[in-house]
């Protein structure tokens, strides 16, 4: 490939010395995944156990409260809970059953742990068992932690895939599988360009409904579409599949790297890629340079945030000229990121976890033209002259292929379309 | 273990950082695991702070519960006040915090910091984040203030605005000059915009100014102990407990009643002819307990709605509102379950409902007009115009806050009178809304085609289970002419007189004996 391609850099990341910092972190916990998984898998309710700052979180992280009865709640803990006057394994199997009993829509049950139930050590795995035979064959019950102190962020949604590997059924089926939540028309984007090249036996983890016919085994080869899946990356190798190391799709040059990976482990004909990619990618090209010109030139801070920041960088320092100053990554998982390090070229500060206050003075020194951060961080920086970008949007928006390249790029010169639009001041 | 869907309060801990959050030259480090960050957004995003609250939260993960969290603990409140230098500062554990048993309040104490560290014990698996905000605001009043001399003239204190209150700013500015036109002045303003050494002269008021019994009761019970000082027990809004206000305040301080109320439009506004069609207007209001108590006067005297149904998310109010729900005929609905306050609001069928961000969502799944009057807030709840809720100018924001929701009253009239023109038909909803008024097409005009005769959709469901009773093909019809805000009461009302009287279909003139047995 050379029709416009960037050339490669000459020392990439993946080998840089990382910046570790332990401090306060400002990072969502994993419960937080329970709000595009629940709207992903249509049959499937997360009970959360844990306590009222648990239901808190997910009611503000949401924003509004647009659905009457949400496929997720709360179990909250309460001190007859906590003191043992009641049996938790009791009371929990109890909550579940008049759930269930007035949800008959519930196919799948997730148990999710979180701070408080791990601290008292309640055994979701063993009440999740329990549940599952009393509840079978309608309702399949499993468990995952969600918590802050084992998950950050977008963990919550690799604990949950994760949680789904080990009962898969096995198959010998040669298949492609593809992992990690994507919104159905993005996914469907992706299913068709597979499709035209000769790739049809593929599936999807999740898959929007329990009864699919997801299967897993020593013939199937899988491929992540987000970098925060490293867990059920080791759980799919430990059913015998074999992973397909990518750059992830974000951007023209991320996707075709992507779909060239999957190409070649299905032997796909060269000519058939370029002729199937062609249009897309003059298409993203396109739509991509129209928010590059706003970005050119301009330079970008990532705060620890979704963990999408290293593949991110990568986008927009090779395809829309930005200069990255730091990027931060809540965990970096080399497994899964490197290839995407590999295509950074060296030069930002790599780093991994968070002291909040350091980043902030090291990114107030930077003055960077756009920052990204968490939207504790978005209006107080905006206040000191900082424009920002909520990191959280870039888990909500389709934003993964060719079709919604233009549609990331967007989402970073927004902002600066902004400002420079809005005149605040008198007309002189 | 309660299974819970939507709660109206926080944890406790969310409560103390409303009240750290309102203040200046306070930090508070709290002992919580990585994740409890999320609180931030609520002051940055849902009302918009342009600076991030005074937290710092020791975010520990599953590997230092077996190391140290107590040495993270101490790590952090040391970086803390290094990097701040706060006045004061306070100290506490979030639910999981709690669990592990650090004591943050005891291990501050023996760090020897040269401010006044003030300890929290907010018990997160019995309270929640009202009583936290209470609870902070009294211990910090109980560490600080101390009795002195009082200032000259008379002067008051503000205690129990916070932030993320509910129009807690500018009812401050409103109660500020309700007191001026007193010639009483504001010594201090509590927590809101306050520090910790304003709080070592909250002694020299002569009295204190209870805004909100929620986050600020007691403080004020412990300073009328401590440094003899009356608190006000009317919450200023309405106008009636506004000239109410002004009494209590004016027996408290011998000052000449004095109330400036030539802005006051309120009761013009509502004794106006276009307002006739409030009358009797069945509402049903839910929120804290005294936004909901204020409301219930408001909505009883000074707009002439029915109060159908009134209660309160907190339990700390629960006996105050079950005597005013006697009050008005109805029961009280105290509950934090918001499942049952919309199981109860169906059960009602109010024609509008006064509640909080929650009631709002109800109602629009119901179809039923809301307005906001209480916490829990919404980006909404912090809008860039002066809204306040209490005085002169709250009674006038209230009465255009509550009628914007209905359909306005001469277009009430033109809908009666024109309730099958293809322009004012009810699907084209209240003109002064937003939505894109449909037009009706011809097939679907009654009387010009055969349509179906009933969209399972569009009406309410019946509340009472009438199964057993049919609607007749001519009773379904005309119950379609009759205009949609009235539509749902007028169906609900007839099953209900219908299934009094044992009968099992409704025919054209069981709706109009319904009518008529309901005519008010």
């Amino acid at each position: 490939m050379t029709d416009g391609a960037t050339p490669l850099p000459a020392a990439g990341c993946r080998d840089a010395p990382v910046l570790k910092q332990r401090g306060q972190h400002e990072v969502f916990c994993g419960l937080t995944g329970i709000i595009w998984l629940h709207r992903k898998m249509q049959d499937a309710f997360f009970l959360v156990v844990g306590s009222r700052t648990c239901a808190h979180l997910l009611q503000s992280a949401a924003g509004v409260m647009i659905f009457a009865e949400p496929r997720f709640g709360t179990a909250i803990l309460e001190e007859t809970d906590l003191a043992g006057l009641a049996d938790a394994q009791v009371e929990l199997e109890r909550e579940v059953a008049r759930l269930l009993e007035r949800r008959k829509d519930i196919r799948q049950l997730f148990l999710v742990g979180s701070c408080p139930s791990e601290v008292i050590k309640l055994d979701l795995a063993r009440a999740a068992e329990k549940l599952s035979l009393q509840h079978a064959p309608h309702v399949r019950v499993l468990n995952y932690s969600g918590s802050g102190i084992e998950t950050t962020f977008t963990e919550g949604e690799d604990a949950c895939l994760a949680s789904m590997v080990p009962v898969l059924p096995d198959t010998d089926e040669r298949q492609l599988l593809v992992v990690g939540a994507l919104p159905d028309v993005v996914e469907d984007q992706m299913l068709d360009l597979l499709s035209k090249m000769g790739i049809d036996n593929v599936k999807v983890l999740p898959a929007r409904r329990a009864d699919s016919t997801l299967a897993v085994g020593p013939n199937t080869s899988f491929i992540l579409t987000q970098p925060f899946l490293g867990g059920t990356l080791a759980a799919l190798g430990k059913r015998g599949a074999r992973h397909i190391p990518a750059p992830f799709p974000f951007g023209e040059e991320g996707t075709t790297a992507w779909l060239r990976a999957v190409a070649m482990e299905f032997g796909v004909d060269i000519t058939l890629f370029d002729t199937v990619t062609h249009a897309p990618r003059a298409r993203a090209r396109k739509a991509i340079s129209q928010a590059a010109e706003k970005l050119d030139g301009k330079s970008i801070f990532f705060f620890p945030d979704s963990q999408l920041e290293i593949p991110l960088a990568r986008f927009l320092t090779r395809e829309c000229g930005m200069t990255a100053i730091e990027v931060g990554a809540p965990y970096i998982h080399k497994g899964v990121v490197g290839p995407d390090l590999d295509l950074l070229e060296e030069g930002p500060t790599l780093s991994e976890g968070q002291d909040v206050e350091m980043q902030l003075d090291r990114c107030r020194a930077a003055q960077p033209d756009l920052t990204v951060c968490g939207l504790g961080l978005a209006n107080p920086l905006e206040a000191e002259g900082l424009a920002t970008k909520w990191a959280i949007e870039l888990v909500f928006t389709p934003v993964h292929f060719y079709e919604q390249a233009g549609d990331l790029a967007g989402l970073f010169s927004r902002p600066l379309n902004r400002r420079a639009k809005l005149r605040l001041e008198a007309a002189e | 273990m309660k299974l819970s869907v939507w709660t109206y309060e926080g944890p406790p801990h969310v409560g103390a950082l409303r009240v750290a959050t309102a203040m200046k030259g306070l930090h508070y480090v709290l002992h919580a695991p990585q994740g409890d960050t999320y609180a931030d957004l609520l002051f940055t995003m849902i009302e918009r702070r342009n600076h991030r609250p005074p937290v710092t939260y020791t975010t520990f993960q599953a590997r230092d519960l077996g190391a140290d969290t107590a040495n993270l603990f101490k790590t952090a409140t040391q970086a803390a006040y290094e990097r701040f230098h706060p006045q004061a500062m306070i100290v506490g554990a979030s639910c999981t915090a709690e669990l592990i048993q650090d004591d943050p309040g005891g291990m501050a104490e023996q760090m020897g910091l040269p401010c006044p560290v003030i300890a929290l014990d907010l018990p997160s698996y019995q309270r929640k984040e009202n009583f936290g905000a209470d609870e902070t605001l009294f211990q910090l009043v109980r560490n600080l203030a101390r009795p002195m001399e009082r200032t000259g003239h008379v002067t008051a204190n503000l205690i129990g605005p916070t932030a993320l209150g509910f129009r807690h700013r500018d009812d401050i500015t409103e109660v500020t000059a309700l007191l001026e036109d007193m010639g009483i002045s504001v010594n201090v303003c509590a927590p809101f915009n306050a520090t910790p050494e304003d709080l070592t002269r909250l002694g020299a008021a002569h009295f204190n100014v209870l805004m909100y019994p929620e986050t600020g009761e007691a403080a004020c019970r412990w300073m009328e102990r401590e440094l003899d000082q009356p608190f006000t027990k009317t919450v200023p809004i309405g106008v009636g407990a506004t000239r109410d206000f002004i009494a209590e305040v004016a027996e408290i301080t011998g000052h000449e009643p004095n109330l400036d109320d030539s802005r006051l439009r309120l009761p013009w506004y509502s004794a106006s002819v276009d307002s006739t069609y409030l009358t009797g207007k069945r509402v049903f209001l839910f929120g804290d307990g005294t936004h909901v108590a204020a409301a219930a006067r408001i909505a009883r005297d000074e707009m002439g709605f029915e109060v159908v149904g009134l209660g309160c998310y907190n339990r700390e109010m629960a006996r105050p509102i079950r005597a005013l729900a006697k009050d008005y005929g109805v029961e009280a609905l105290i509950t934090d379950d918001y499942l049952d306050v919309e199981q109860r609001i169906e059960e009602l069928a109010p024609e509008m409902i006064l509640g909080t961000q929650m009631e709002r969502h109800i109602g629009k799944r119901l179809g039923i007009p809301c307005a906001v009057i209480s916490a829990p807030v919404h980006v909404q709840d912090f809008p860039a115009r002066y809204s306040p809720q209490m005085g002169i100018e709250g009674a006038n924001v209230i009465f255009d806050t509550w009628v914007h929701p209905l359909v306005m009253g001469l277009e009430e009239h033109l809908l009666h009178m024109f309730r099958d023109d293809f322009e004012f038909h009810d699907d084209a909803g209240a003109s002064h809304h937003g939505h894109k008024a449909v037009d009706r097409k011809a097939e679907d005009r009654p009387g010009l085609a055969p349509g179906p005769l009933s969209h399972p959709t569009e009406d309410p469901q019946p509340a009472n289970d009438n199964t057993s009773i049919t609607w007749l093909a001519d009773a379904e019809k005309e119950l379609k002419k009759i205009p949609f805000f009235v539509r749902g009461k007028a169906r609900r009302n007839t099953e209900t007189f219908a299934a009094e009287r044992g009968m099992t279909q409704i025919s054209l003139d069981t709706l109009y004996e319904a009518k008529a047995h309901y005519a008010r």
